[in-house]
């Protein structure tokens, strides 16, 4: 059940108490998240049936298709800083050519994923939180759980199946966006011919980079779906209670990708 | 049909329910009145398992729906409607998607048949011509309205209600006491309303019970509930301006 009880914990006895109390608050959303995932996983079962199919369709437009106007602008600036910063730097040695691959693996492995992760988890994520926290305070989730609808396989299955396909997806198009970012000051700035870039740049990036950062966008995705899904179910007090989840929703996706992305260049390449 | 067994539940420290117990017989409508903060709403949810008591039992039928869960839980809430009181209605969807979902998600039938059983729901309850506008574009009535076309369309033995009047004009308010009765007389449903409006208590309810301070203070049926003598139901009385002479009593 989705819906809980108000919970009431007196003030905790003495600093074995507070510890204790520390612990379990630090524990509790961890353990809640992870329920929440499986059953998400779970709940893919019913991916095919008609409607399961048309809200998924729905929910790719609604955070991957409307998300490409501020990915494209954020990635084509990433692209043109790295470029600009990696370029002045080779320009000393006259290897200022070999701007496209440092453009190339940088948006491959780390900021292609990187970037668009954070993206999603401050547009989407908080998007997420804010509207199910509503559902809870208007009882919307209550409703649905008494028309035996269960509201994991209803609003969350959905989102995460929407998520772990277009987080890959739009970390692609951020990789692609970026490239053509630095090659544009490449080619305007530092005198680097087009065809020269591009040649360097797909020479030394590696298929390798290429489906380490997609598992990465997939890793970032669930993420930002599972956090932000378990951060609206958890709201209460109403309207400050949505403004808290959101917020929470957008700062644990954020430290989350960080340690996710750590974890998974360490697994890879260390 | 729903029985209330020496129920105690605490919230914030607070036994909002202290020992609560009656019952509500198949068929009628059974009214919960009282001041804020009385465990009326809290009351209705535990009927439907959104809560759990902390001591006694909640019985519907045979079953004990505090130890049920799975799919008997599922069984035992799909006997009941709920109407809250804001509605809850899904705001991405239309009054009719709304209505439609319960059919949608849990029956097997057919698009035509439940386009129809949506139509025939929608007009019992006056909106067939509102069914293609969002639950943002109609007023606080209507989405009661909406509400309760969505918690009738599956033909539930029990409709609870919470606040079904509360912030709707007295005119509105009586159409939605006059389609309360109406179920109960043309579909036979066992109703129990939490409501303030006393007016509105004593012209549905076939029994009223008043909860004051976790307990239920008083439980008759109209006639003898406005000729209490007991002091926080006088109170409640006199704060809505009926008297004993009242003819509250002879309405039903």
């Amino acid at each position: 059940m989705i819906t809980r009880e108000p919970e009431y914990f007196p003030p905790p006895r003495g600093p074995l108490g507070w510890v204790g109390r520390t612990v379990m608050f630090a524990c509790r959303p961890v353990g809640r998240a992870t329920i929440l995932f499986v059953n998400a996983l779970l709940s893919l079962r019913y991916i095919f049936q008609k409607r399961s199919r048309r809200e998924v369709v729905m929910q790719m437009y609604v955070y991957g298709i409307k998300s490409l106007a501020i990915i494209t602008i954020v990635a084509v600036f990433t692209g043109m800083i790295l470029a600009l910063n990696t370029g002045i730097a080779l320009r000393d040695y006259n290897q200022e050519e070999r701007i496209g691959v440092a453009v190339m693996v940088s948006m491959l492995r780390e900021m292609g994923p990187f970037m668009t992760g954070l993206i999603l988890a401050a547009c989407v994520g908080s998007a997420m939180a804010a509207q199910l926290g509503t559902m809870v305070v208007s009882e919307e989730i209550a409703a649905l759980e008494i028309m035996s609808i269960d509201p994991v396989r209803f609003l969350v299955m959905p989102r995460l199946a929407a998520m772990s396909i277009m987080t890959p997806v739009l970390t692609f198009y951020t990789c692609i966006m970026g490239v053509v970012g630095g090659g544009i000051v490449g080619v305007l700035l530092l005198d680097v011919s087009w065809d020269v870039y591009l040649d360097n740049a797909l020479l030394f990036g590696e298929v390798k980079d290429l489906y380490v950062g997609l598992l990465k966008a997939l890793l970032f995705g669930i993420i930002v779906t599972i956090v932000s899904c378990h951060c609206g179910f958890s709201t209460t007090q109403g309207a400050v209670g949505v403004g808290m989840s959101t917020r929470k929703a957008v700062v644990v996706s954020f430290l989350m990708i960080l340690i996710a992305g750590l974890l998974v260049t360490g697994m890879f390449y260390y | 049909m729903i029985t209330f067994r020496d129920v105690t539940k605490v919230l914030s420290g607070r036994a909002v329910l202290d020992g609560v117990s009656f019952n509500v017989k198949r068929g009628e409508t059974f009214v919960i009145v009282g001041p804020s903060g009385a465990g009326k709403s809290v009351t209705l949810k535990h009927m439907v398992r959104l809560l759990t008591p902390d001591r006694g039992d909640v019985l519907v039928g045979d079953v004990t729906v505090s130890a049920a869960a799975g799919g008997e839980l599922e069984l035992i809430r799909e006997r009941f409607g709920y109407l809250f009181q804001g509605g809850a209605l899904l705001a991405w969807l239309s009054v009719a998607e709304n209505v439609a979902l319960p059919l949608r998600e849990k029956t097997r039938m057919k698009n035509e048949e439940i386009l129809e059983r949506v139509h025939e729901t929608l007009r019992l309850v006056g909106l067939e011509n509102d069914g293609h506008k969002q639950p943002s574009e109609i007023s606080g009535g209507m989405q009661k309205r909406a509400g309760l076309a969505r918690a009738i369309i599956r033909r539930p033995e029990i409709v609870l209600y919470d606040e079904p009047t509360s912030g709707l004009d007295p005119v509105t308010s009586r159409t939605i006491d006059d389609l309360i009765d109406g179920l109960r007389e043309e579909l036979g449903v066992t109703s129990v309303v939490v409501t303030h409006d006393l007016h509105s208590a004593l012209s549905i309810g076939s029994r009223i019970a008043m909860l004051h301070g976790g307990k239920i203070v008083e439980l008759a049926p109209p006639a003898e509930f406005i000729k209490s003598s007991e002091t926080e139901v006088r109170k409640f009385l006199e704060s809505q301006f009926i008297t004993k002479e009242g003819s509250w009593g002879q309405a039903r």
